[in-house]
């Protein structure tokens, strides 16, 4: 499978991303530039917008990157069904472009945090979560400001009803606690997906994650989210 | 153009300005503040009416604001001298 890995000025997640897929036997990643509204070469799987700071988070984290040429072409792509990930400022984006609804707002501590955290798989029914399983516990970094998930309270409701939310950050032992919500967000939540379940916004970082070596678990379970562009929800493996 | 947290929303860079400065220092009436972010804009327009819906046509079609999270007030003056 092709994937294509949107850079903005401004990214700094994105050859890490290429690294982590490159690690993943089947996946074939290209870096394509922002500017590009038909997409490098066309003919991707799969598009992701990595982590960083594009057009150094100026007005608001997401805000500008939006309304890059690229995101037309992310947008037609996702109106497709085709999996779109975006980790971090690409969930930002993702946000701001409407693709998934919502606002990520400052953390409530007001620092940026920086550390590893549990996130509990909470539906696997995307394309990001279908090798994993519900309920699995996954070890991944954070690192970012602007992180605490709103939606006003009844948009929310329909959000945790539709089962939207894709991961959430909880303890070791899969317990979602005040202790282990690192950014204020709202009910613990780490990641979302859109009605569809083929558009999925996290804040962790799984390609910082996508090696036993990078883990201070010795888990890989980074690749475990980018491989399962890999499965079909099932636990069948993609041709 | 003031772009600030709707009601209900928290907006924990005010809430630290009021906890941690304004009533550690004897304002105790102040009851609340919010931050927020001010972008002021200079339009060429025949009249202050239509300037205002031009800016706001702007902050709707670009999302200068999330609506999800935040409300914009837009006010309108003129620029002095002009």
């Amino acid at each position: 499978m092709r994937v294509a890995v949107i850079r903005f000025p401004g990214s700094n997640c994105d050859l890490d991303m290429m690294a982590a897929l490159k690690t993943i036997k089947g996946i074939e990643p290209d870096l394509v530039w922002h500017e590009d509204a038909a997409l490098g070469r066309g003919g991707y799987g799969a598009v992701i917008l990595p982590g960083g700071f594009a057009f150094a988070d100026r007005l608001r984290a997401g805000a500008i990157a939006a309304n890059s040429p690229a995101m037309a072409g992310v947008k037609r792509l996702a109106d497709r069904g085709v999996p779109v990930l975006g980790v971090c400022n690409g969930f930002q984006i993702l946000v701001e472009s409407g693709l998934l609804p919502g606002a990520l707002l400052r953390n409530s501590t007001l620092k940026f945090v920086c550390k590893w955290t549990h996130v509990r798989v909470e539906n696997t029914r995307t394309p990001f979560t279908s090798g994993l399983s519900e309920g699995q516990v996954l070890s991944m970094p954070i690192a970012h400001g602007e992180g605490r998930f709103f939606l006003p309270h009844a948009e929310l409701a329909e959000l945790e009803k539709n089962g939207q939310v894709a991961f959430r950050y909880c303890d070791s032992s899969g317990r979602t606690t005040p202790g282990s919500n690192p950014t204020g967000t709202l009910h613990n939540i780490a990641g979302v997906c859109n009605k569809a379940g083929n558009v999925v916004g996290l804040m962790p970082h799984p390609e910082r994650a996508a090696e036993a070596l990078l883990s201070p678990l010795g888990h890989p379970d980074g690749a475990l989210v980018l491989s399962s562009l890999l499965v079909r929800s099932g636990g069948r493996r993609r041709a | 153009m003031v772009i600030s947290n709707k009601p209900g929303v928290r907006e924990p860079e005010g809430e630290t300005i009021l906890h941690d400065l304004v009533a550690k220092s004897g304002f105790e009436q102040v009851e609340s503040i919010r931050a927020g972010k001010y972008l002021r804009v200079k339009v060429v327009a025949p009249d202050p009416a239509s300037a205002k819906k031009l800016v706001e046509k702007m902050c709707n079609e670009l999302r200068i604001f999330n609506p999800a999270a935040h409300s914009c007030e837009v006010s309108i003056g003129r620029v002095p001298g002009q």
